[in-house]
């Protein structure tokens, strides 16, 4: 379980968290939604530890992670894991390379078992047989689906997807969908997906949270949210160009009311 | 106080400050990161053999010219006060006291401290980085020190092998140029050159692959704006590298001249 508590976080004077409260339950996937610049990335990287809050609490299974130092936030870290948004493969390695990356880093575990993984961990994302691969080499829908791999290989407790289809098509935009469901079924896990595609919020969320001006301003089921009468995410949801979100945005080239 | 500072010749001095303790703050942080398991030889390994066999060619080409030139510069002004004798005695001791370290530093800065940083600059706004963080991986221990020990073991060999190219570019010229026979040229250089002369030059590279690696990284790790950022970067590097050797080997000299007396 994670629990997030008047989280605040700043870039100069620029605040993109303004006191977030947010729980995450055990084995849920919770879908937070927002337009672009809205913290939805900090959010997560405050909870990973790759950025630190200002202000605040974030608990992840009773313990608070604010306060611990790098050594002891690696413990945490060891339970998650993080999807990023362009994947985040190592340039350097191939796939398998990539996949093993944390059983190499960290477990003394001998070559045959690390080969068993990888291959169990690329056929649960669809990708068996391109261990040999570099990561230029590969499809912007595989390079995500690799590191979801790469994720997979350290089964971890807590899975992050950092706007995972975004860039694909909706072919591959639906596949990655499908896995993330089946993850959550297959192995239990709590996951926290980062979306602006609506199609993927409804498909994969047990619950939707909408960040708007840094704060949570709506959660609920995707039913609640499809069905809600909040004008901001009334907007946001229906992508609509004139709203309450835009109303201060010239959204229109030479054009002003 | 800190504003003045701020403000005081445009902003420069306050930048130049920030940046040295920026240095200064990853130098600790690697040295400390060095001492700390895991130990990986294999990453090392793999910097070194770019570092070394990828300079050697440039470096010893270099090297040889150098040799050369300074031959003939030598012979422009020593026949004149007929004492071409005495050039290999300089060829010998200006390359391994200051030719052969600073040029091969500046060579290897130009050559693998902007690869260093264009690599890690790529692997920043990529968000590769912020993966390693994300994995309990410590970036300074994962990425610089591997580079920060591959330079600091590397550039001291590229430096041995410049010395004795750069002495072979100054044989030429000499052998076939100023009629010195090949035996007493070599009779020459041995007994002008004494063992500290290697040494003082060999010990500044040490630190030139330090600075190398530390500008190299810490420029790389902290790009911020894309491929502009990744390209801005790499020139910072290059020429930040570059003031750094030279102020460093100034610094150097003169200490070995007046408080060591080497």
């Amino acid at each position: 379980m994670i629990e997030i508590a008047h989280l605040h976080k700043s870039f100069g004077n620029h605040v993109i968290l303004n006191d977030l409260n947010l729980t995450i339950k055990e084995g849920e996937t919770k879908v937070v939604i927002g337009r672009s610049g809205t913290g939805k990335s900090v959010l997560l990287k405050n909870i990973i530890g790759i950025m630190r809050p200002d202000s605040g609490s974030i608990k992840i299974n009773g313990v608070e992670v604010t306060d611990l130092n790098e050594r002891e936030y690696n413990k945490i870290r060891m339970q998650m894991g993080m999807v990023f948004q362009g994947g985040a493969l190592f340039d350097s390695m191939n796939v398998a390379e990539n996949v093993a990356f944390v059983l190499d880093e960290f477990m003394s575990v001998d070559k045959k078992t690390v080969r068993a993984k990888v291959e169990r961990s690329l056929g649960m994302v669809g990708l068996s047989g391109i261990e040999g691969m570099m990561p230029s080499e590969l499809s912007g829908g595989m390079r995500k689906r690799v590191s979801l791999a790469r994720v997979l290989c350290m089964e971890p407790r807590i899975i992050f997807y950092d706007e995972p289809t975004t860039g694909v098509d909706p072919i591959t935009s639906d596949v990655i969908n499908n896995l993330i469901v089946d993850l959550r079924h297959k192995l239990k896990v709590t996951s926290i997906v980062v979306t602006h595609d609506m199609n993927s919020a409804y498909k994969v969320a047990d619950n939707i949270v909408m960040l708007y001006h840094g704060q949570v301003v709506a959660e609920g089921t995707p039913k609640e949210i499809q069905g809600t009468k909040h004008p901001v995410v009334k907007q946001f949801i229906n992508g609509e160009a004139k709203g309450p979100i835009t109303e201060n945005e010239n959204l229109i080239f030479g054009y002003t009311d | 106080m800190w504003n003045y500072f701020k403000s005081f010749s445009g902003g420069v001095v306050s930048r130049l400050v920030l940046y040295t303790g920026e240095l200064a703050v990853l130098f600790g942080q690697t040295t400390y990161l060095c001492f700390v398991p895991p130990f990986k030889g294999g990453r090392i390994l793999i910097q070194a053999k770019q570092i070394g066999p990828g300079s050697f060619f440039i470096s010893a080409l270099v090297a040889f010219f150098i040799g050369m030139i300074m031959a003939l510069q030598m012979a422009y002004q020593m026949t004149k006060l007929s004492a071409e004798i005495y050039i290999p005695n300089v060829i010998a001791v200006s390359l391994t006291r200051e030719l052969a370290p600073v040029l091969t530093a500046l060579i290897v800065a130009g050559r693998v401290g902007a690869g260093i940083t264009a690599e890690l600059g790529s692997m920043t706004v990529t968000e590769q980085v912020e993966a390693l963080k994300a994995f309990a991986v410590n970036p300074v221990k994962y990425l610089v020190v591997p580079r920060f020990l591959g330079l600091i073991l590397m550039l001291p060999v590229l430096s041995v092998f410049a010395d004795l190219i750069g002495i072979m570019g100054g044989f030429v010229i000499c052998v076939t140029k100023l009629y010195i026979s090949p035996a007493l040229y070599f009779t020459m250089i041995a007994e002008s050159l004494a063992i500290k002369d290697v040494l003082t030059g060999l010990f500044k590279t040490i630190f030139f692959g330090a600075i190398i690696a530390l500008v190299g990284c810490h420029q790389g790790l902290n790009v911020r704006s894309g491929a502009e950022g990744v390209g801005r970067a790499t020139t910072v590097s290059v020429v930040a590298s570059f003031i750094l050797i030279i102020m460093v080997d100034c610094l150097f000299t003169t200490l070995f001249y007046f408080v060591l007396h080497v």
